[in-house]
């Protein structure tokens, strides 16, 4: 997964589309979970670094991150 | 470096929840670094703002409605500028800019410089002929045509499907879902701004803009895209974004390239989910959200001026993404006797 090259992504977590002019704003973990992307981490990676840092199991985790991911595609911010 | 004195004169001050471009248009000239400007106002209305911003406006005139003519309007600008000695002139309504672009002969007689579109510029990117400007261009335009009775209302069903856009042939634009709907906007608009109404087809999509400054060559001398984010009920952007949109840009390039634009001009488009743009109104001067443009480091009202007065000029190459703008309402305090002297001298 690749992050659209003109997002902003600031450390508080605000979101920024230039081409669009649209803003979002992401919770803590979100926005760790986008900085671990820009990193080029795996699914696998992200995941397990999750369920060793915060009480979650497998199940919700999982249900959790593909929705994550399934709204960033929609609106654009990975490809 | 020494700031060149000139005097410039502009209109649209009634800067109200459907503002007129001249208070913009004037803050981007007195931001100018190379014009040390003094500015008069031309009003039509004696509650036009712009009037009592007397730090920003420095001497106000009333001036005749365009439908008086040609004639009237010049003897009137004949009597300001023999005070006043105006270097250039930016008229900035739409229904105003015909009788400008006709008195410009005249005008430069005195000595008073504009720079305006052409009559043929003008007249074919009229609402009525949009679709032969999209042909001509090569551009994507929704379908519309100009209504001129309340029966043709009832045959739109044959052309167009719900909603659809009712038009103003100048201003005002509504959503219409119905017959029904499109008989009342019809009869609201049209005894404001006369026949014909304009039908337009509905495009889904992103409303985005672009102010532009056209050199009268082909050469676009600055253009910057905007996206609104807070719209009024009067359909007007309260607040906007900058946009980093190449393909946007490039549209607006080939615009102005192919009808070699002369002045200002805002695009109005809408993207699609498919990326396209569709082009659902070309106005013929700078908007009333130029300042933005101003902000994000195009001053396109200086660079008016200075192709007006026939200075060289460099195109702006790049501007600030992501820059906002916020439209707010201000109370402003006069005394009577300012409105007293403007209505009984028709200057202030």
């Amino acid at each position: 997964m690749i992050i659209n090259k003109k997002i902003a992504v600031s450390e508080t977590g605000f979101i920024f589309n230039p081409a669009t002019g649209d803003s979002y704003s992401m919770n803590p973990i979100a926005t760790e979970i986008l900085e671990m992307l820009k990193k080029d981490m795996s699914e696998e990676e992200i995941k397990n670094f999750l369920l060793e840092k915060y009480d979650v199991n497998k199940s919700v985790l999982q249900k959790s991150y593909d929705e994550f991911i399934d709204t960033l595609i929609k609106l654009n911010i990975i490809e | 470096m020494k700031r060149k004195k000139i005097t410039v004169a502009v209109t649209g001050l009634n800067n109200i929840d459907n503002p007129g471009p001249g208070i913009p248009v004037i803050r981007g000239i007195l931001e100018s670094k190379i014009f040390d400007a003094r500015i008069i106002g031309l009003a039509y209305e004696s509650l036009e703002p712009g009037i009592y911003m007397h730090e920003l406006v420095n001497k106000s005139y009333h001036i005749p409605y365009p439908t008086a003519g040609s004639d009237i309007l010049l003897k009137r600008l004949e009597y300001i500028n023999d005070i006043e000695k105006i270097d250039v002139l930016i008229p900035n309504f739409d229904a105003e800019l015909y009788t400008f672009m006709k008195a410009s002969a005249d005008l430069e007689k005195m000595g008073i410089k504009t720079f305006l579109p052409t009559l043929a510029q003008f007249e074919e990117r009229q609402k009525t002929l949009l679709p032969m400007f999209g042909k001509k261009y090569k551009i994507i335009v929704p379908h519309s045509r100009p209504i001129f009775s309340e029966k043709e209302i009832y045959e739109l069903s044959r052309d167009f499907t719900y909603p659809l856009l009712v038009k103003g042939k100048y201003y005002d634009a509504y959503i219409s879902y119905s017959t029904e709907q499109t008989k009342m906007y019809y009869y609201k608009i049209s005894g404001k701004w006369g026949l014909p109404i304009i039908i337009q087809e509905f495009v889904e999509g992103t409303e985005v803009n672009v102010v532009a400054l056209g050199d009268g060559n082909g050469n676009t001398i600055g253009a910057v895209p905007m996206r609104k984010q807070y719209i009024t009920d009067k359909g007007k952007a309260w607040s906007g974004i900058t946009l980093d949109d190449s393909s946007l840009l490039s549209l607006t390039k080939k615009i102005i390239k192919k009808s070699k634009w002369k002045g200002g001009i805002e695009l109005e488009m809408i993207k699609t989910k498919d990326n396209e743009y569709h082009l659902i109104e070309i106005n013929p001067r700078l908007p009333a959200w130029v300042y933005l443009a101003v902000g994000a480091g195009q001053n396109l009202p200086e660079a008016l001026v200075k192709l007006a007065l026939g200075m060289k000029i460099e195109p702006y190459k790049k501007f600030l993404k992501g820059k906002l703008f916020l439209r707010y309402s201000y109370d402003l305090i006069c005394d009577i006797s300012e409105f007293e002297k403007l209505t009984h001298y028709a200057e202030l």
